[in-house]
């Protein structure tokens, strides 16, 4: 351990002057890990293939996987860590807006530029920050959109809310309800549970009895697998419908024949539906030996942003390394047609052409089959 | 009003097969705290193991196509046998390493170390996992499907079992306890650990007894805890392991019945409030307040009656 | 081995008393430190370096000489190298404070806290709330948020404020003993996190699971003072004075009633100490300080949630007391550093050596094994293993080193009936007539 450490500090203090590095920040350990893992292996895939480009411009590309355990504390700590190395120009993260938000506050102290893959939450672009950008939809974009899809689609005349007390599952809940009170449609209930537990039945049973049309849940695939599962245990037939916390194949893993005809709206696309999809997720499968997560792609597609907007700062700069102040101005003008779709971002930040897609789970197994492709606001 | 009364008999189904869970889990608390005056903070742990055991005992028995040609009740069984022979080995193993050179020294000593146990076993179980099938929240095989339907009340089979074997287990452990020879020697140490090695008791393995005991009956309630609600991961126990060390203290800590009835009015308190606080307050407050409503409860029963509910009156050494 | 440590000894003896020599170590560590920025074993030697004056049996004057320059000059210095360790830096002063207040109600009265978190919360949101707009949801007609000036009254409010909280949980619960003092204290924990996460309706005070964001900076009539260099002297000064009272209590009557209650409180109440009051001024000291640390904290991070305060935070912080050991004041400082440096430092490190490793394709391991997933393991070892060979802690605090080793050198199969059996925590339901199993 010694020894690994002493190397550690060698690496580092004899580091090249030349060396740009990527980080990606996402949760690597926790019980979202397999989330954050995924957004990670789609940086990582990014970064390997771009080595060449930038050691042709006369740059060493290296990337720095970092764990921000799902805590805002430790993802303060984490970039306060990234703005301390220089040699920093781009930042891919996080999955969870609770952490993304006070983090990118730090990151804005020295203009960093950050490519969120996931962060759907309105306040992290809302706040106008010069560096932060997203290439995936919004919560206020989903949520509505969801009601829309319920109300419309699914024809329902009411719903029960639940959600998981999180800055993602409330604040999506919330959008929800605002659009489904004010196209007409009933909401009985709005209730809220503990990410981690595994026994719902108390909120299950005042489902039951109210008989919603569609139950509607805020928040992330373990607790909505189960939620389905127990549901349909009880005899409640009623739609289950969520946002892109549902994306993940561990909602069919866990909630089985019974997460079929589960709805979610998700900012991210099936890829695998696209040619240019299906190839990625062949070589992430050959590269990783898993298939891509739902974040994947998007992790991918950020850093490839993040890397033009360097990769035209140092052609501005003569070659010479670019100040993460420019790399910052240029990612808003990079246009970049990737694999989730067309990204080109707006004076706050936000993909202009991110788009809202719903899924069905038809049959038993991920990803469901889209049913509706839906863009701009509700 | 009337649909909330409508399903107030589903709401205390729910809440006693919860209170049994609890009850179970809090049984292992309350074995080591009564032997060794000592909270096996890891106790949660050695639950969530359990749970893991049977699960994979299952999973390689539908693998390899044994469990459809088994009959439901042997494959429960095996499964049970498995989690608590794995759990209940565990649980001594960590007495031995972590908990036992400690013994003797401020309480405060082996907590932290207990601290320590917790923390690791649930990433060793996940490293475990994650290196054995790629995932850490596994979905348990269902062995019981079926459900009977009492006019507007749904008791699905495996509720009924759990219930079943949740009793059988206790009253198993109460007679053990009060009527057999080892069971008097373990009373002695909980006593007296002096005088009972003067009387002829061997401490330390009396100790391991309680260990293998406590960390099956944890193992048990894992097993019972996944067939019912068929999803598990490494964090599972860590929430729940708090509410059943609240129930062992709020039924009286190193009381055996007092585990079982603080395990099932923690459940049913648990689940009444979750159902009904956002109806009686008009969704001001929601369910979202159920682990408060448990703790506001255990605070006052702990003022008022400082013992726990059939705790015994401590009286202050002078 | 033993003439290794022997001749270590020995170099120590000469380096131990010359204020030079001490010096002169701190300043080589320091260059290690400016010379390769980044390098972990550089910092963990440069903290060590810090240690060695602790250690050292120089004149008060020369520690204190020695002390200042470093934290006044050098630590800072170090930290607009690398920005990244001022951080580090703050986030060790916090954490020192709060394991300096659990200290006292765990150490020095003997009360086992398992939510102490509750009051660094209150403290946090006492200040989040009015420094930023979330007052204008339940207060009209003033300006919110408040200027950075307002910080500096609102370090006493949230002082006051926690204070208050820890006598309210403190009355109820005197009466109870040991674990289930324990248990109640976690539970009060609980209720705080949880009542904060779901303050945002009916009316929006706490903003709920999305917390508050952002936080007013500390200023000095108008003069901003957000950055890290400023926190960092922040932490520091309010520190020192935590340390000063710590302090003072322990060698005041007040510590001594404390000492008093945890080894008998039977005993304390007979020799005429006012067992109630001197419990709860425990608790309301060491809710003080985790609260007026919770202002500081909520104003640096800009941004709280309830879940920054759960309850493996406490737990946290109950480590470093332990780690350190109990009632022991360097003791406490020491044990922050060590659990906030091992978690922010070297398992970062450890983690991101082996991804390179594992990406320049020297070592071929398995993604499950990647150790940034697996810190929670590494820390539960270290921990255990603490616990089994060093349960006094790092510095045992003078008074108690005794007992607890005197503890530990009983014959475990046969306690000694009179001795250890009230465990010198004292906190338990004293052994004999209340144990046993029914």
């Amino acid at each position: 351990m010694v020894i690994g450490l002493l190397l550690v500090s060698t690496a580092a203090g004899c580091a090249k002057p030349k060396v740009i590095k990527v980080a990606s920040v996402s949760p690597l350990s926790g019980s979202q890990s397999s989330m954050g893992e995924a957004i990670k292996l789609g940086v990582q895939m990014a970064v390997d293939e771009n080595k060449e480009k930038f050691k042709k411009l006369g740059y060493d590309l290296q990337f720095v996987p970092q764990d921000d355990q799902a805590d805002p504390k430790v993802g303060v700590a984490v970039a306060e860590k990234l703005i301390a190395d220089k040699d920093v120009l781009l930042v891919v993260g996080h999955l969870n807006s609770n952490v993304a938000i006070p983090s990118s506050v730090v990151y804005a102290k020295d203009n960093l530029t950050q490519v969120s893959p996931a962060n759907t939450n309105p306040a992290v672009t809302d706040r106008r920050l010069p560096n932060v950008n997203r290439i995936c939809g919004r919560d206020d974009f989903q949520g509505p959109w969801g009601a829309r899809y319920a109300a419309e689609t699914l024809k329902a005349k009411s719903v029960f809310i639940i959600h998981d007390k999180t800055t993602y599952g409330q604040g999506v809940a919330d959008e929800f309800r605002k659009k489904a009170e004010a196209i007409g449609v009933k909401v009985l209930g709005f209730e809220g549970i503990t990410p981690g537990e595994v026994d719902f039945s108390s909120v299950l049973n005042q489902a039951k009895v109210k008989k919603p049309d569609v139950i509607y849940y805020g928040g992330m695939y373990p607790e909505a697998g189960q939620l389905v599962k127990q549901a349909r245990e009880k005899k409640i037939t009623a739609y289950f419908m969520g946002a892109d916390g549902l994306d993940d194949k561990g909602l069919v893993d866990i909630a089985g024949k019974d997460a079929v005809g589960v709805v979610y709206t998700t900012a991210a696309g099936d890829v695998t539906k696209s040619d240019a999809g299906k190839a990625f997720a062949a070589k992430y499968k050959a590269k990783f030996g898993k298939d891509i997560g739902a974040y994947s792609a998007y992790g991918y597609d950020s850093t490839n942003i993040g890397l033009l907007a360097i990769e035209a700062a140092i052609k501005a700069n003569n070659g010479k390394k670019p100040a993460r102040l420019q790399v910052s101005t240029e990612t808003r003008k990079v246009r970049y047609q990737g694999i989730v779709g067309p990204v080109s971002f707006d004076d706050k930040g936000d993909n202009l052409s991110a788009k809202i897609y719903i899924f069905e789970i038809k049959e038993q197994k991920y990803p469901g089959t889209l049913v509706a492709e839906l863009a701009g606001k509700p | 009003m009337h649909e909330s009364l409508a399903m107030l008999p589903q709401v205390l189904i729910d809440g006693l097969t919860l209170g049994f869970v609890y009850a179970l889990v809090a049984l292992g608390y309350t074995m080591v705290y009564g032997v060794l005056e000592f909270i096996n903070f890891a106790h949660s742990e050695i639950f969530m193991i359990g749970a893991f055991a049977g699960t994979e005992a299952l999973l390689i028995m539908q693998s390899s196509g044994v469990l459809a040609s088994l009959p439901p009740f042997v494959a429960l069984i095996i499964a049970l046998l498995f989690g608590m022979a794995i759990a209940g080995l565990i649980a001594v193993g960590m007495e031995r390493i972590a908990y036992r050179p400690l013994r003797g020294a401020p309480r405060l000593v082996p907590l932290i170390s207990a601290i320590g146990v917790s923390f690791f076993l649930q990433d060793a179980v996940r490293l475990f996992e994650g290196l054995w099938r790629n995932a850490f929240y596994l979905s348990t095989p269902v062995l019981y499907r079926q459900t009977l339907t009492f006019s507007r009340v749904d008791v699905p089979v495996k509720t009924i079992i759990l219930v079943a074997t949740c009793l059988a287990i206790m009253f198993g452990l109460q007679t053990f306890v009060n009527r057999t020879k080892l069971g008097r020697a373990l009373r002695a140490v909980a006593q007296d650990q002096a005088t009972a090695s003067i009387m002829g008791v061997n401490v330390n393995f009396i100790v391991t007894l309680t260990f293998l005991i406590g960390g099956a009956l944890g193992g048990a309630a894992g097993v019972l805890f996944a067939m019912q609600y068929t999803l598990i991961h490494p964090y599972v126990g860590f929430i729940l392991g708090i509410k059943a060390f609240t129930a062992a203290v709020f039924g009286g800590i190193g009381n055996i019945a007092g585990a079982m009835v603080g395990g099932v009015v923690l459940g049913l308190v648990e689940s009444l409030g979750s159902a009904y606080l956002g109806i009686l307050t008009h969704g001001a407050f929601g369910a979202e307040y159920k682990d408060v409503f448990a703790f506001i409860i255990l605070i006052l029963v702990l003022i008022l009656k400082p013992s726990g509910l059939l705790g015994e009156t401590v009286l202050e050494k002078a | 081995m033993k003439t290794l440590l022997g001749r270590l000894g020995g170099a120590w003896n000469r380096v131990g008393d010359r204020p030079l020599a001490v010096a002169g170590l701190i300043a080589a560590t320091t260059v290690l430190v400016a010379v390769i920025p980044r390098s972990v074993i550089a910092f963990l030697l440069f903290i060590g370096s810090l240690l060695t004056v602790y250690y050292s049996r120089l004149e008060g004057r020369y520690k204190l000489a020695i002390t200042v320059l470093t934290l006044g000059v050098v630590l800072p210095g170090i930290g607009t190298l690398n920005p990244y360790y001022l951080d580090v830096a703050i986030q060790v002063g916090i954490y020192m404070a709060l394991a300096l207040g659990l200290n006292i109600v765990v150490g020095f009265a003997g009360l086992l806290d398992l939510g102490y978190v509750a009051f660094y919360a209150t403290g946090a949101y006492v200040w989040a709330i009015f420094g930023s707009k979330q007052a204008a949801n339940f207060i009209h007609g003033v300006n919110f948020p408040l200027s950075g000036d307002w910080f500096w009254l609102f370090l006493f409010l949230a002082v006051a404020a926690a204070a208050t909280a820890g006598i309210l949980l403190g009355l109820p619960v005197l009466r109870l003993k040991g674990d289930y003092l324990a248990i109640v204290t976690l539970g009060f924990g609980e209720i705080i996190r949880i009542v904060l996460n779901n303050l945002d309706k009916p009316v929006n005070i706490t903003n709920g699971p999305n917390g508050i964001t952002p936080i007013q900076s500390p200023a000095i009539f108008g003069y901003k003072l957000g950055k890290g260099i400023h926190y960092y002297f922040l932490v520091l000064l309010i520190l020192l004075i935590i340390v000063a009272v710590a302090k003072r209590l322990e060698r005041s009557r007040i510590g001594r009633a404390w000492e008093a209650i945890r080894e008998d409180e039977v005993a304390a109440g007979a020799m005429g100490i006012p067992v109630v009051r001197m419990k709860l001024l425990a608790f309301a000291m060491g809710a003080s300080f985790a609260g007026i640390m919770g202002a500081v904290f909520a104003s640096k991070q800009t941004f709280i949630d309830p879940n920054s305060f759960s309850f493996m935070e406490s737990i946290g912080v109950l480590a470093m007391v332990i780690l350190g050991g109990m009632g022991s004041i360097p003791g406490a400082l020491i044990g922050a550093t060590c659990v906030v440096v091992l978690q922010l430092q070297v398992l970062k490190s450890l983690s991101d050596w082996f991804s390179q490793l594992r990406n320049t394709g020297v070592l071929n391991l398995p993604a499950q094994l990647e150790i940034a997933k697996y810190e929670k393991l590494v820390f539960g070892l270290v921990l255990i293993v603490m616990m089994i060979y060093r349960p006094t802690g790092l510095i045992p605090a003078e008074r108690r080193k005794h007992e607890l080793e005197h503890a530990r050198g009983e014959d475990v199969e046969v306690p000694e009936p009179t001795g250890p059996a009230a465990p010198s925590v004292g906190t338990g339901v004293p052994g004999g007539d209340g144990r046993g199993l029914a």
